[in-house]
């Protein structure tokens, strides 16, 4: 029972991480129907530069809770000026042309990003600064520690911000509005441009958050890092029913945990045939299963073509 | 529009077959590389048509691609090499390495029919790799695919007594391998471009458009589109097998890290960047993508050097760099790929902006 | 037709000249000796290794082993065949892809480089050895451990490093000598970490430990929670890694989060640096092991060390050293040839006796290390220890010991003298009982370590 709880705990770290990165697809999927590939690398960016400014500020002798944050904060900025110049530059000139044509640009823009920060970071593999005091607990058996709790508690008060956003503000409103159909919306006075520009800057910025999470939790960075994350967290997002924010936190936490209990598990039940190598292969196949009965994943709604 | 019909013409064919038959004479000019990456470039516009079949005809966005190709792959590695001590000619493999490909398809495709767009993108590219890591991981219990250590040691494609690896004299010239495997290479080229042409102008092809244009209206004239989905799978699937046989002939080794998620986005952007749906256009794409890192490799360090006169940044890590920035900056400026078909260009300078 | 291709060969070369020349910003050899009036034959080596991708660091790394290596070959001035050589490095990046690394073989074939080091996967260099093969271009590669790769029959493949069989056999050996009975095995699913977890799984169960879980990650992963969590539940002693350091280090510091108490054990892969940076606090007491005897126990080991890091401003990774010594057994092999014509020097590279930075290297028939000894080190206080050499040839081995004895029995008589002047200048009773213990505990270490002197020299 403690090893099943354990997993669950693991299942839970990982995708909330999943989450918050799924959060940053989801909410440009659903405003302009856009697979931004280029995110993953967003988050790395984010983790590289909380190293860089955390790291010099510990280095200059700053004390770590402060350094760290300034990291973060750093992170965010630099993100969000990412994001948008991203939209800005890449993919706003891009929102009449074919569908496709925005998704090679993304993939452009990922290989763009990726090669720019091997050059600025170098090829090495990177530690992460611990900037926060590594406190072990344990309950009923299983272990976790409190960069965990953090990332767990983080993660679902950002998710609760981004709900309140959304459903509470004007801003949030006119996202909703665009998601709907932006020429009705722009008709209504809403500047289609602004809330375009605005959900990149908050999806970048939540990336930069999920960045400085994984940076934390594994204190390890890597030019390369931000592919995986991405495509899993875009897995989590399609899961959940891409363009749905609730969707993408549910599907992210539950990629998770499938995640965990796929590798924990898929042995015993197989005998021994699937072992842990088969992890990546069990989140697909739950997702192929759940997207043949419902075609538009758990929570998405029953949309008409989005050809 | 000019072009096209240039090369219908016979003088323009024949002008056409004798650059194709010159071209690996006047690669190897500058090293047989050269014609090594030729090779390559004409492996990818086989499975770039293969693409374009799924993609640009029938609209349906695969992002699992290269799982054929590896399917094609292993068929050919693992009948003609001392992994099971099997050595079947190509006749028997190739078909084999098609069908089975194409069986792959229709097993992907069945279970996807109900999805659209970016849903059927996610799906697939989830197979490719679940076919990815079966490849990497079935030595055990069974040794079947000899996992991640790869097959070694296949055998090159061979006619009788001819065989493809090594240089030959042919009529006083001598023929590389790499220059044999392009004369081939081209061969099946040719005849994948005639399939694609015959297909696109056939009831099948303009029904496939009609799927991509609107799904519901074109069920609605009566096309059957679970059938003609599943075939366009199965079509293209079918090529990408054939090109993965020839690829692990030509290599003399296949391991799954060849076929990795980033060779289907790779694809899939020759694909859209000539020009989806457009057969010269994805040919151009597929062409352009495979040279242009190799260009890039032999030009990033003189032009550094001579502009700066020093190496300010790796030739390594600016040739990939640069390579992205193409990307962004040819869709940026041709939104519909480099040479799109002409009734795509037309909407889009009808619609609005 | 013959003439015109020459000339645009030599044209493509002089570019590779002018591509590799500026890739280091001082690749003319310090001091050349006075060119006087001997010809000068210019040998070009290709150098393949993954610039680009995941392991783009280790490329790096492997090419600062091959750049040092023939700056100093350049600036010894070599003759051969009545000629002063200059080398001349040929860089080329694969990525890592096979498909990439049979371009770039292609590339330094149609170059007519002298020889080839690399590639540094196995992925890429077994494609690659068929072109070279074909070409008769003999290859030295320093990193790639697939047993395959020897195996094919081609005469021109060889590697300065052990392979995985070798390696895994010897780690299994020394987890049995460790006395542990239940072990953990982990692999990353590539073709190193898979041979390497294989062939050590093979020796561990011939010895009677028992595998109590198998579990996989991949080289990209930086979560092993879930596979860890299993693991602990077998409550086995010890923890085998087959993979690199990237996904080592985390791993070994996942288990201590998770408050699993076995021992970590891995190959190469994470005998690094860079597994201590990412591991921290819990990579104290793992144990890894490297293939050759430890650098400070060979004669040019800490010397090679030092003009590394004084050079590049960074620290070994990994295989550089292995790099190093494949060109200076290319170029060895010249020599004694003397003749820098592939045909001609072939041969002499299947009987080389060189005495490198890694170890006294000799091929076998298939061109795999002879012996392959594998050095076990621990990592203590943040620093690689040594703690045994197993496998081998007997010589290697019994010649490391002999030293080691000597040291010991150094170390004795020191003590001993220590002891012995101590109980000279104080004459107090007490102190002068414990005194007389210790010469006696002295004398008799002197006297079982001259034993095992004597032991190992007789065994060599």
């Amino acid at each position: 029972m403690d090893i099943f709880l354990q997993q669950i705990i693991n299942g839970l770290v990982q995708g909330s991480i999943y989450a918050l990165v799924a959060l940053g697809y989801t909410m440009v999927y659903g405003i302009m129907g856009l697979i931004n590939f280029a995110h993953g690398e967003v988050v790395m960016i984010g983790t590289l530069v909380t190293i860089t400014v955390a790291g010099t500020l510990i280095k200059a002798g700053m004390p770590v809770a402060l350094a760290g944050l300034a990291g973060i904060m750093a992170a965010v900025l630099v993100c969000m000026a990412l994001g948008w110049a991203l939209e800005r530059v890449a993919y706003r000139p891009l929102r009449n042309a074919p569908r496709l044509t925005p998704l090679i640009t993304a993939i452009g823009m990922s290989i763009v990003l990726q090669n720019v920060a091997m050059i600025v970071w170098g090829r090495n593999y990177l530690t992460f600064p611990s900037l926060l005091p590594k406190v072990n607990f344990e309950w009923a058996g299983a272990h976790f520690t409190a960069i965990q709790l953090i990332i767990v508690l983080v993660s679902a008060a950002t998710m609760g911000g981004l709900l309140l956003l959304v459903y509470r503000t004007k801003l949030g409103m006119a996202m909703r509005a665009t998601a709907q159909n932006p020429a009705v919306a722009s008709l209504m006075g809403v500047n289609i441009n602004r809330v375009i520009a605005a959900a990149f800057v908050i999806g970048s910025a939540l990336g930069a958050v999920a960045g400085v999470m994984v940076g934390t939790y594994y204190e390890i960075a890597h030019y390369q890092m931000g592919f995986m994350l991405g495509l899993k967290a875009f897995t989590a997002a399609v899961l959940g029913g891409i363009g749905n924010l609730a969707g993408a936190m549910l599907g992210g936490i539950l990629l998770g945990i499938i995640e965990a209990l796929g590798a924990g598990y898929i042995g015993d039940l197989t005998g021994g045939f699937l072992g842990s190598h088969y992890q990546d292969i069990f989140a697909f196949v739950v997702l192929i299963v759940v997207l043949m009965f419902k075609p538009s994943g758990l929570f998405g709604e029953k949309t008409g073509d989005r050809a | 529009m000019k072009f096209e019909h240039f090369f219908r013409s016979t003088v323009g064919i024949g002008l056409t077959a004798v650059l194709l038959l010159a071209l690996p004479f006047i690669a190897a000019l500058g090293g047989q590389a050269w014609v090594r990456i030729l090779d390559f470039a004409i492996l990818y516009v086989f499975l770039a048509l293969g693409l374009n079949i799924v993609v640009g005809l029938a609209g349906l966005l695969d992002l699992g691609y290269i799982a054929f190709y590896a399917v094609g792959a292993y068929t050919w590695a693992l009948l003609a090499s001392p992994h099971f001590g099997l050595h079947w000619p190509i006749w028997a493999i190739l078909p084999l390495g098609a069908g089975l490909a194409c069986f792959a398809g229709v097993v992907l495709g069945s279970p996807t029919l109900k999805l659209r767009g970016d849903y059927l993108a996610i799906v697939t590219l989830g197979f490719g790799e679940i076919v990815r890591i079966f490849m990497n991981n079935l030595n055990a219990p069974v040794n079947i695919t000899n996992g991640p250590q790869g097959i070694t040691l296949i055998d090159p494609v061979s006619f009788g007594a001819f065989k493809f690896s090594g240089t030959t004299q042919i009529f006083g010239f001598a023929l590389s391998g790499p220059q044999k495997y392009y004369f081939l290479l081209v061969a099946l080229a040719i005849l994948v471009i005639i399939i694609n042409i015959r297909l696109q102008n056939s009831r099948i092809g303009r029904a496939w458009q009609a799927i991509r244009e609107d799904e519901i209206a074109a069920k609605a004239i009566g096309i059957n589109t679970r059938n003609l989905k599943l075939l366009a799978f199965a079509m293209g699937a079918s090529f990408g097998g054939v090109a993965g046989g020839i690829f692990s002939a030509m290599q003399g080794f296949v391991s799954p890290e060849s076929f990795s998620l980033i060779e289907s986005i790779m694809i899939l952007a020759m694909v859209v960047l000539g020009g989806m749906g457009h057969i010269p256009g994805v040919i151009l794409g597929a062409v352009l993508l495979t040279v242009l890192p190799e260009v890039l490799r032999y030009g990033v360090g003189p032009v550094q050097m001579a502009i700066f006169g020093k190496m300010l940044v790796d030739p390594e890590s600016l040739r990939m760099l640069i390579f992205g920035l193409a990307l962004v900056l040819v869709m940026r400026f041709k939104p519909a790929g480099l040479w799109p078909s002409p009734e795509r260009k037309r909407e889009l300078t009808e619609a609005k902006p | 037709m013959q003439a015109k291709l020459s000339v645009v060969a030599l044209s493509v070369a002089a570019v590779f000249t002018l591509s590799a020349c500026g890739q280091k910003e001082e690749p003319k050899p310090a001091a050349a000796p006075a060119p006087a009036a001997k010809p000068e034959v210019v040998v070009k080596l290709g150098h393949v290794a993954p610039m680009t991708g995941p392991q783009a660091h280790l490329g790096k790394d492997n090419e600062n082993g091959a750049v040092l290596a023939v700056e100093e070959l350049n600036a010894k001035g070599l003759e051969i065949g009545g000629a002063t050589v200059k080398f001349q490095l040929i860089n080329e990046d694969d990525g890592a892809d096979p498909k990439q690394g049979a371009i770039v073989a292609q590339k330094l074939v149609d170059a007519k480089v002298n020889g080839v080091i690399g590639h540094l996967n196995s992925g890429t260099t077994i494609p690659a050895s068929k072109l070279y093969a074909d070409a008769g271009i003999p290859q030295i590669s320093g990193s790639a451990t697939n047993p395959k790769y020897t195996q094919q029959g081609f005469a021109t493949a060889f590697r300065v490093m052990a392979n995985d069989v070798q390696q895994g056999k010897s780690l299994g050996d020394f987890a049995v000598k460790q006395g542990i009975k239940t072990v953990a095995i982990v692999d990353d699913r590539t073709a190193y970490g898979q041979g390497l977890a294989d062939e050590f799984r093979k020796a561990a169960e011939g010895s009677g430990i028992k595998v109590v879980a198998t579990e996989y990650t991949n080289d990209k992963a930086t979560d092993f929670k879930a596979i860890l969590t299993k693991i602990k539940s077998t409550k086995a002693e010890l923890v085998f890694f087959g993979g690199m350091d990237a996904q080592g280090g985390p791993m070994a510091k996942q288990m201590k989060e998770l408050g699993i108490k076995a021992k970590f054990l891995g190959g190469d892969g994470i005998c690094t640096p860079e597994f201590m940076k990412l591991g921290g606090e819990a990579t104290e007491g793992q144990f890894c092991s490297l293939p050759g005897m430890p650098l400070e126990k060979l004669a040019k080991g800490p010397e090679f060390k030092e003009k590394f890091t004084k050079k590049f401003g960074a620290e070994i990774q990994l295989y550089a050293p292995y790099v190093y010594d494949a060109v200076m057994v290319m170029a060895d092999s010249m020599k004694r040839a003397d003749s820098v014509d592939p045909a001609k020097f072939l041969p002499a590279i299947g009987k080389t006796k060189y005495d490198g930075v890694t170890a006294t290297i000799e091929f076998d028939a298939q061109g795999d290390l002879k012996g392959g000894a594998i050095s076990i080190y621990q990592y203590k206080g943040g620093k690689l220890e040594y703690v045994e050499t197993l496998g081998g040839s007997p010589v290697e081995t019994a010649k490391a010991e002999v030293k080691e004895a000597v040291a010991e029995v150094k170390d004795a008589a020191k003590a001993v003298a220590g002891a012995a002047t101590a109980v000279g200048k104080e004459a107090v009773g007490e102190v002068k009982e414990a005194a007389k213990d210790a010469v006696k505990a002295g004398a008799e270490a002197v006297k079982s370590a001259a034993d095992a002197t004597k032991a190992s020299v007789e065994k060599k």
